[in-house]
């Protein structure tokens, strides 16, 4: 095993205690936002999705790093704006109140 | 390192910062929006950075800049229409939805490094992870949303043998999987695996009943997260397994905390057949 991969291999570990801890309180209101916000992070594979389209030779590449960007982009883009909707959803009610 | 090498690696670091101190801030409702916005920008410095490290590299040709602006808009455009054309009341299908796309897309990213059976292991094996994960979660969310938007039976769908057919899926896959990673096989092993788990994906979900839904998304969510972890392992990319990781994990702990809310264990949920949705028949 490599120095790098055990490298990668620790941050991927002390990630995961961090995940488990982040989110310890959170009321039940805030349940589906969270799982919406959490969401639209992992539409950080658009990084991964940008690496594989930017090596691409053949049209069959092509073909698949467009799905892939294309896929990767909605996440992202999709899942922070409804994110945003309901946290703004959310708060309007108690600001009337 | 070059320069740039390092200055993309930092943003990296504070992206990954930003993501979690923004999943942080979504602990109570007064900081949750800021939370959100924070997260975004942490996404908005992982894109940029990502897009300087091409830049500087110079590997892409200018019709692979094309497609990866072709894919970006279209990809946005149909993210942003959907998140606000969607009304209030199907945003759980809608979330579901754009899981499977990120699960796809995860499982998708994995595939050139697959089909030539050359990388080493410590390539191949995040790699078939990915590969499994990332198509279950695709099938597995839109039938999820499917469920919810009513395309799909809401009620637990069961049919006699529905175990064994599970049980072989996993098989197949997991003997593709071993297959993979050995090192034997190119692209056929990695079709019969994306199948198998494509399959295993709406086999694991169609028995479940519509009231569940949100618990089993948010479960998929989790393993979306882990699937990108491995995507980073895969591109030999930090931020992808550190936001993959912390997904995962938090994913997890949430779906915990959704059980327990609705008074259901995860076990029960997720063996399905319990009626609730339009009623079992």
């Amino acid at each position: 095993m490599s120095a790098e991969l055990l490298a990668t291999l620790s941050i991927f570990l002390l990630a995961l205690l961090v995940g488990f801890e982040v989110i310890g309180k959170v009321p039940a209101t805030l349940h589906t936002p969270l799982m919406s916000a959490t969401n639209a992070i992992h539409g950080v594979i658009l990084v991964g999705a940008m690496l594989v389209a930017s090596v691409a030779e053949t049209t069959a590449d092509y073909a698949l790093g467009f799905v892939v960007t294309a896929f990767a982009a909605m996440n992202v883009v999709g899942g922070y704006v409804v994110t945003d909707r309901m946290l703004g959803m959310f708060r309007a009610p108690e600001a009337s109140r | 390192m070059s320069t740039v090498e390092t200055v993309v690696r930092l943003a990296y670091l504070a992206a990954a910062t930003c993501f979690v101190l923004g999943l942080h801030l979504m602990n109570t409702p007064a900081t949750a929006r800021r939370g959100n916005r924070l997260s975004i920008a942490g996404m908005l410095l992982a894109v940029a950075a990502t897009l300087v490290l091409l830049v500087d590299s110079g590997d892409t040709s200018p019709a692979g800049w094309i497609v990866l602006a072709a894919g970006a808009v279209v990809g946005s455009v149909a993210g942003l229409w959907a998140a606000r054309a969607v009304p209030m009341t199907a945003m759980p299908q809608l979330v579901s939805l754009f899981n499977a796309v990120g699960g796809g897309a995860a499982a998708l990213v994995a595939i050139p490094e697959l089909a030539p059976p050359a990388d080493a292991a410590s390539v191949r094996v995040p790699a078939a992870l990915d590969v499994v994960i990332g198509a279950l979660t695709f099938a597995g969310s839109l039938v999820a949303a499917g469920k919810l938007q009513g395309l799909v039976p809401g009620r637990p769908v069961l049919f006699p043998g529905a175990r064994v057919v599970g049980g072989a899926l996993a098989v197949i896959g997991a003997v593709a999987a071993g297959v993979l990673v050995r090192g034997y096989g190119g692209g056929a092993a990695v079709a019969v695996l994306a199948a198998a788990a494509l399959a295993l994906g709406v086999a694991l979900v169609l028995p479940i009943g519509g009231a569940d839904m949100p618990v089993v998304i948010s479960l998929l969510n989790a393993c979306t997260g882990t699937a990108v972890a491995m995507a980073g392992f895969v591109t030999d990319n930090s931020v992808l397994v550190v936001a993959g990781a912390l997904v995962g994990a938090s994913g997890a702990i949430l779906t915990a905390l959704m059980a327990a809310a609705m008074n259901r264990s995860l076990a029960a949920i997720l063996l399905g057949g319990y009626g609730t949705g339009d009623g079992a028949s």
